[in-house]
């Protein structure tokens, strides 16, 4: 399957990246390189093979729900671009 | 002072603490003279803790002053790929995005370095949020590889690479998730492990790919490679990844005898794509082993081809879902906009190199509505196919062995047009962050000039057999004490 130029501003909008013109030609271009490669895949029949998210799998990682130490307030918010009040200060939020 | 200490192994180094021919504090000052003296041409180093380095050194000279005993890495200088979080100090994975973010809280493995009294000389150049092979993909500056100015250092983890070989730093970590630990040791000829997933904790290692991601050393020689190992492998339990089971002590596999040790060839690791020279070098470091006394014998991992697509569709996958966290809010990079949206398209247009932008595309896409199941899901099952691979290998063998790369460094500029090109030099090397197994890499010989480096796999948690091949090896051969000047020309330690 071959990779539009729609699909790869659908996808710079799922991403919340804003592309140039000339970096929507060229992932456009490159897409379609390293997925037309990637098809080789379809060669492998796994029809009965089980997906392997984990090579090490571990099941069940609990831990006692007690109260710990965490970084406090102001460390935390040290590195915010914009802060007022204790608050992450954003730009407004438009429903569009 | 320089000459005295400056290029000698971690074991060595501690000898000279402990008999006080050396204090820490001399040994750390001539690593920083060394750094100002070669890093303007390598470009290791994106920052350099001269005066925390200082104050550390002392304090490890008082410990020696009032008799204390030294531990193995106390008083040892070095540092840290820019993706391991150092609270107060930046940590900027090579990315403008991450251009003054001062963590605040360490890795894991910057703590246990710290318990162990190691000192941070200072934080290394890598490709932007570890995405690679050359390290050119840096926001800040190219590093270069000390045996030829003109060639990479090999990536991501190239910064740990040539402090290293450049003796910039007596040791160093790195991550790697598709390879970025072997390939730029096996380019700056030095030795460099991956440990299996799950032995070294990724808390406060800035995430790239978490399923594959894992954090090694890069040293001089297979015994400092064990000695680091001992300090940061170990369960975490703020690391939820992190293997619960007994780090037994790395140094006790150094033995220099590997008789009756079955040895597997992997064929396809030897096929299209691998320099000549490269594959007759690494026949020759076989035939040393056989010398020695290893059972060797070809064996196949048949479904290697497909590592590549496999791996980049995983890696990708993660990597988009990882790097959404990067929208301008609370740390990073922030674009100017009148709205929120457009705050985070920009931020993230603007923060993010192209390299990584590729991939957060690639990997968007492959999860998306439609595409899940043909790509990604695809590549999961293929994923299991590869690991069933190195399974039934290591029912008849104690190790696998091949090139770690295919070619040695290549040229600035020579792949970076072409990022599928760039992708295919990772084949021998992502297969084994697929399947979650320890591999090492060691100095083996060299090609015009070039380090080559010969990759060792083991079975998961079996960094002993590795470490015991890799000894032996070293013992018996002389490519690690070869060191670059930085003209490019190989000298031989004694001869500088």
């Amino acid at each position: 399957m071959s990779i539009s130029r729609e699909d790869v501003e659908y996808v710079a909008a799922l991403a919340r990246l804003e592309l140039t013109e000339q970096e929507t030609q060229e992932y456009t271009e490159q897409l379609n390189s390293i997925l037309g490669y990637a098809a080789m895949l379809e060669r492998l029949d796994t029809t009965d093979v089980l997906p392997t998210a984990h090579a090490v799998p571990l099941h069940n990682v609990l831990r006692e729900d007690q109260v710990r130490p965490s970084i406090n307030h102001e460390k935390a918010l040290k590195n915010a671009p914009d802060e007022e009040e204790g608050f992450f200060r954003v730009p407004k939020i438009s429903l569009t | 002072m320089e000459s005295v200490s400056i290029g000698k192994s971690v074991s060595e180094l501690h000898e000279l603490l402990v008999h006080k021919d050396i204090s820490s504090t001399e040994l750390t000052k001539a690593y920083i003279d060394r750094i100002q003296a070669v890093d303007p041409d390598l470009q290791a180093y994106l920052t350099v803790l001269e005066d925390e380095a200082m104050t550390q050194a002392a304090e490890v000279d008082q410990k020696i002053a009032q008799g204390e005993a030294l531990k193995p890495l106390e008083g040892i200088p070095m540092a840290l790929k820019d993706n391991m979080c150092t609270e107060g100090i930046r940590t900027s994975c090579a990315s403008k995005m991450l251009e003054n973010f001062v963590p605040p809280y360490n890795a894991t493995v910057t703590n246990r370095l710290r318990a162990a009294g190691t000192i941070l000389l200072g934080k290394l150049n890598m490709d932007e949020f570890a995405m690679g092979s050359s390290t050119e993909n840096s926001y800040f500056t190219k590093t270069r590889n000390p045996w030829n100015l003109e060639c990479v250092p090999g990536g991501s983890s190239g910064g740990s690479a040539v402090a290293v070989a450049g003796d910039e730093a007596a040791f160093t970590l790195g991550s790697d998730t598709g390879g970025s630990i072997r390939q730029p040791a096996a380019f700056c000829g030095v030795v460099g492990m991956k440990p299996t997933y799950g032995a070294v904790s990724r808390l406060g290692l800035i995430a790239f790919a978490s399923s594959l991601d894992q954090i090694g050393p890069f040293t001089k020689t297979v015994r400092d490679n064990a000695l680091v190992m001992n300090a940061i492998a170990g369960y975490d339990a703020l690391d939820s990844t992190s293997v619960p089971y007994e780090t037994p002590d790395y140094t006790k596999f150094l033995v220099n005898d590997i008789k009756g040790l079955k040895i597997g060839i992997p064929r396809e690791y030897f096929g299209d794509g691998i320099d000549p020279d490269v594959a007759k070098g690494i026949k020759a470091g076989i035939q040393t082993l056989i010398d020695l006394g290893a059972e060797v014998a070809e064996c196949s991992l048949p479904h290697t081809e497909y590592a590549i697509p496999a791996y980049y569709l995983i890696a990708t996958a993660e990597a988009s879902s990882n790097l959404a966290r990067y929208d301008g809010v609370r740390y990073g990079y922030r674009a100017d906009s009148d709205d929120v949206l457009g705050m985070f398209k920009k931020t993230r247009a603007e923060g993010f190199g192209q390299e990584v932008k590729r991939r957060i595309m690639l990997g968007t896409y492959a999860l998306s509505s439609g595409y899940y199941d043909a790509y990604y899901l695809k590549a999961q099952k293929v994923r299991t196919l590869i690991k069933q691979d190195f399974d039934k290998a290591f029912e008849k063998f104690d190790v696998l062995l091949s090139p770690t790369a295919p070619t040695p460094a290549f040229k600035f500029g020579e792949k970076s047009a072409d990022p599928l090109a760039m992708y295919l030099s990772d084949i021998t090397t992502v297969p084994i962050n697929l399947a979650g197994i320890p591999a090492i890499s060691i100095p083996a010989g060299f090609v015009n000039g070039l380090p080559i480096g010969m990759q060792l796999m083991g079975k998961a948690f079996g960094e002993g057999a590795l470490y015991r091949v890799a000894y032996t090896f070293e013992q018996n051969t002389n490519y690690h004490s070869l060191k670059p000047n930085l003209s490019g020309e190989v000298l031989t330690c004694g001869s500088r």
